[in-house]
Formats: structure tokens, C-alpha cells, sequence
């Protein structure tokens, strides 16, 4: 098929081979839901793990964008590429968004070891788009050696972040009046490297003392996180954040826990995959042999309950009939 | 809302050296409440940065926004940026205070899909997306 002059099957080959173009429409046909979804990321799986994920969350404001826009600069200088997903809230009232995430990363904009995607939540509530997971497979396969994940920073948005990223920085800042007592429940835990950005306003020290103390209320772990100053908008700090990411990621490495975080990945886009199939199985099986209104009808006047219905319905459904169209 | 519908995604752009964002911004908010995903990147933008934007984001359109009086110079190079890149098929809409005749030149020669100027309400420029893409479906 040809979509705007570019031969879907040709898609991932072409991305495979650097090709800019092909990596952005790829993430469109992914994030649309094409029915060429589930194949698309068949091809592209095999060439996927390499990338180190890089989770960044915090409040809206915290200066997420303008640390990403600073820590590119680092990992470019030590001849490092990167892809960048950068998430914005979609309106629930009118399905719309606007993506500003980009203002502050376009000095980037034309080196070539770069992509920067913006994303949309879609719907989405714990601070990741639909598509995020997805669109990161599309980079790492890239070759992006660096994949950075900006989160929205409402909502739960922490909860997505640590199933996806392999290491997670949380913004603080001394402003946003983000001191102990107003700290997001579970914010402590999910952090790997703290940051204190706008350093250069007031209370920053008073920010940074307060999380190292409730750091060491918790007693000994085998990572404990830093809690690092930044300026984000003069990239203070920043080499810092950078050699913090390095030793966390030298931890997980070592420590054997970055294999344990990817086998917890890959057990869930198994189980996620399972539960997609056999319920898209039975929703088929359903629409074509069962009588679903006749059913609706009998628990509706109480002639059956939903739960044997339930039970009847499933027996009847033939699991064991060959592919279920999921060739790729 | 229909979170499987696909969306029309806009880049909202300003090239070259007016320093005033306004006029952009209450496009870029009147778009998005009409249900588009709106990709705005700030003032002072390059053509070669509008483009490649534009190629990474693979925007449905591409709407500049231009006060300077440079429409004629910084248009056409960015389209031709576009085609360059495969990107032929992209909307191609600029905005700001462009003289009639400039308008005209613009769309014969093929650099512009659609004018707007200041004193056009923001439901022109919606309704003109939408029918686009309505028909294109
Ligand atoms: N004083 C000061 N201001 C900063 C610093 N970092 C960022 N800012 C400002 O904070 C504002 C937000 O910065 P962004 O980088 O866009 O923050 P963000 O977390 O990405 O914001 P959202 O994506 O909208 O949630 C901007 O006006 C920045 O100029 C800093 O270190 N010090
Ligand atoms: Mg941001």
C-alpha cells in the first residue's frame, strides 16, 4: 500500500536503514491505530533492546523540556544519539492538544542524531501516551542509543513512567511549593535520580535537604538516589545529572537488575498480548455464533443471572481454530 | 471523544525574525479545541527547522505564521524544503498580513494551499482544514 509515497512494506526496511521519514510515519500508523499495526511492530521487535530508556516526570512547569533540551547537548558531545518522545495532555472536551514541549529542544531540531516526537495522551491517564511504549520501540530500533521520555506530570503519570523507562528522574522544584508535606504519594519511590531544578530561585537547599532526609528515613537500598541541583535554563547541573544517569545505569547493568526490569517488560507485553488476542477471539467468536441480545434479554428479566451467562457463553467458544489472522 | 479516530496534526510555525507569537498562539489554541493535535515550536524558527519539524512530527499541515513581510521569500522556501523531503502532500497554509497580490502569486505558483489574513475568523481556517481532510478520507 502506498501512503503518501511511501510503500508501507517498505516501512520498517527503511527505518532499519536511518531513514528519518520512515520513522516518523511509522509512529503515525502506530499511534492511529492502522490495522497494519500489529504486524508493523512485529517486524520491528527483533531489532529492538538496545536503547537505554530515560523517564522524566514531574510537575507541570518543573522545566522538564528545558533539562531534556540540556542533557541532548551531553549525550551528543559524548557522540551518543538520541530519540525523544515528548508527551502533552490531550483536551478530554475536544480530543485536541498542543505540543509545546518542542519550543524548548528545537536548537536540536536539525542534527541528525536526533528525533524529537511529540504525542498526544489520547486518552491515556497515567501520564504516557497509548502509543508511547510503541513509539520508543520505533526509535530504539531506530538506533537511538539514548531514548528520553518526557510524561505530562499530572495525574499518576509517576505509575506508566517506571514500567517504562530503565531509569527515572523526578523534578522538584523549590517554587512549585513541591516541599515534603505536598509531595505526590509514591513519588518517593519510583524516583532513581532526584532533581532540584531552578536551583537559582529561593529554597532550593531547603527542597534538596528535606528529600535526602526522607531518603535516609528509608533505611539502606542497594541504589540509593541523588539528589542533584539543577539550572536547567543555563544547564547547570546538568553534567552531573548525566554522570548520576551513567552510575544508575552501570548499577542496573552490574547489579543484574536491568535484565530482572526487562524480563518484567516483557512478561507484561506478553500477558497484555495474550489478553488482546483472547479477548479480540471472543469478541469474533461472539459477534459471529452467539446470540448476545437474546442473552441481554433473558438477564434483563431475570431469567438468568450475567454470571452463568457468562460461563455458558465462553464454552461454546472454540479456541483451538488455527491462526487467528495474526500473520505478519 | 474518540480516542481511535485519527487526528489531523498541525504544525504552527514561525519563521524568520517578527517577534510576536500572539496571532500564532490563538490559532494554535483555536485548532486545538477543534479537536487537532497542534505542534507549536516557538519564534524565530528557520525554514530548514520548520521542514524538518514537519517531517518528524509527519504533520498533516504545516501553518505558518508570518508578520515580517518576508511571506515572500520564507514561503517558498519552505516549500520547497517540504517537496525535497516527500512531504508534497502537506497542507501548505500561511498566515499574517499578506497583500492581496502577494496571496495570489503565492497560490499560483503552487507554494501556498490556502491564505489567511489577520482579519479572517478562526473558523475559516478550521473549516478549511476539516473540509480538506473530510474529502480526503
Ligand atoms: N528560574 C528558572 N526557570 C526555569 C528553569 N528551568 C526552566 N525554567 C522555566 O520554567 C518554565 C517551564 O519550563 P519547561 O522546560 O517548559 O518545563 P516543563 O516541565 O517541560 O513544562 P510542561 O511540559 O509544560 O509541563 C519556562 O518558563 C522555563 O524558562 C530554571 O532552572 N530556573
Ligand atoms: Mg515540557
Amino acid at each position: 500500500m502506498l501512503i503518501r509515497g511511501v510503500l508501507m512494506h517498505h516501512l520498517v526496511k527503511d527505518l532499519l536503514a536511518g531513514n528519518r521519514r520512515a520513522a516518523a510515519r511509522l509512529i503515525t500508523l502506530i499511534e492511529n491505530d492502522d490495522e497494519e499495526k500489529r504486524s508493523l511492530l512485529k517486524e520491528i521487535y527483533p531489532h529492538t533492546g538496545k536503547a537505554f530508556i530515560i523517564g522524566i516526570t514531574g510537575a507541570p512547569g518543573a522545566g522538564k523540556s528545558s533539562l531534556v533540551d540540556r542533557l541532548l547537548q551531553q549525550i551528543r558531545a559524548e557522540g551518543l544519539t538520541a530519540g525523544i518522545i515528548a508527551v502533552d495532555p490531550t483536551s478530554p472536551f475536544s480530543g485536541g492538544a498542543i505540543l509545546g514541549d518542542r519550543i524548548r529542544m528545537q536548537d536540536h531540531a536539525l542534527d541528525a542524531g536526533v528525533f524529537i516526537r511529540s504525542m498526544g495522551t489520547r486518552g491515556s491517564l497515567g501520564g504516557l501516551s497509548r502509543s508511547t511504549r510503541e513509539a520508543i520501540q520505533v526509535l530504539d530500533a531506530f538506533g537511538k542509543d539514548i531514548v528520553i521520555v518526557e510524561t505530562v506530570g499530572v495525574g499518576q503519570s509517576e505509575v506508566d513512567i517506571v514500567k517504562t523507562a530503565d531509569s527515572t528522574v523526578v523534578i522538584l522544584t523549590p517554587a512549585g511549593g513541591d516541599s515534603v508535606q505536598t509531595i505526590k504519594a509514591g513519588i518517593m519511590e519510583i524516583a532513581d535520580v532526584f532533581v532540584i531544578n531552578k536551583a537559582d530561585l529561593p529554597g532550593a537547599e531547603r527542597t534538596a535537604t528535606e528529600i535526602n532526609m526522607m531518603l535516609d528515613m528509608n533505611g539502606e537500598k542497594p541504589w540509593r538516589p541523588p539528589v542533584l541541583p539543577t539550572v536547567s535554563i543555563k544547564g547547570d547541573g546538568v553534567d552531573k545529572l548525566w554522570e548520576a544517569l551513567q552510575e544508575h545505569r552501570t548499577f542496573l547493568e552490574d547489579s543484574g537488575k536491568l535484565l530482572d526490569v526487562r524480563r518484567q517488560r516483557v512478561r507484561r507485553e506478553l500477558t497484555e498480548q495474550v489478553e488482546y488476542l483472547v479477548k479480540t477471539r471472543i469478541w469474533d467468536e461472539v459477534r459471529d455464533t452467539i446470540e448476545l441480545d437474546s442473552l441481554v434479554e433473558k438477564i434483563s428479566k431475570r431469567q438468568q443471572d450475567p454470571y452463568s451467562a457468562a460461563g455458558e457463553l465462553l464454552a461454546k467458544i472454540n479456541f483451538y481454530k488455527g491462526d487467528h489472522g495474526e500473520g505478519g | 471523544m474518540d480516542v481511535k479516530a485519527k487526528k489531523i496534526r498541525v504544525l504552527v510555525a514561525k519563521p524568520g525574525l517578527d517577534g510576536h507569537d500572539r496571532g500564532a498562539r490563538v490559532v494554535a489554541r483555536a485548532l486545538r479545541d477543534a479537536g487537532m493535535e497542534v505542534i507549536y515550536t516557538g519564534l524565530h524558527q528557520t525554514p530548514e527547522q520548520v521542514a524538518e519539524t514537519a517531517l518528524q512530527e509527519d504533520v498533516d499541515v504545516v501553518g505558518l505564521s508570518i508578520l515580517s513581510g518576508a511571506h515572500m521569500t520564507l514561503a517558498p522556501k519552505i516549500r520547497h524544503l517540504l517537496n525535497e523531503k516527500d512531504m508534497k502532500d502537506v497542507l501548505f497554509l500561511v498566515g499574517g498580513i499578506i497583500p492581496e497580490e502577494d496571496a495570489e502569486k503565492l497560490i499560483a505558483a503552487g507554494t501556498a494551499d490556502q491564505i489567511f489574513t489577520p482579519g479572517d475568523p478562526l473558523d475559516k481556517i478550521i473549516d478549511y482544514i476539516n473540509a480538506k481532510f473530510a474529502s480526503a478520507e
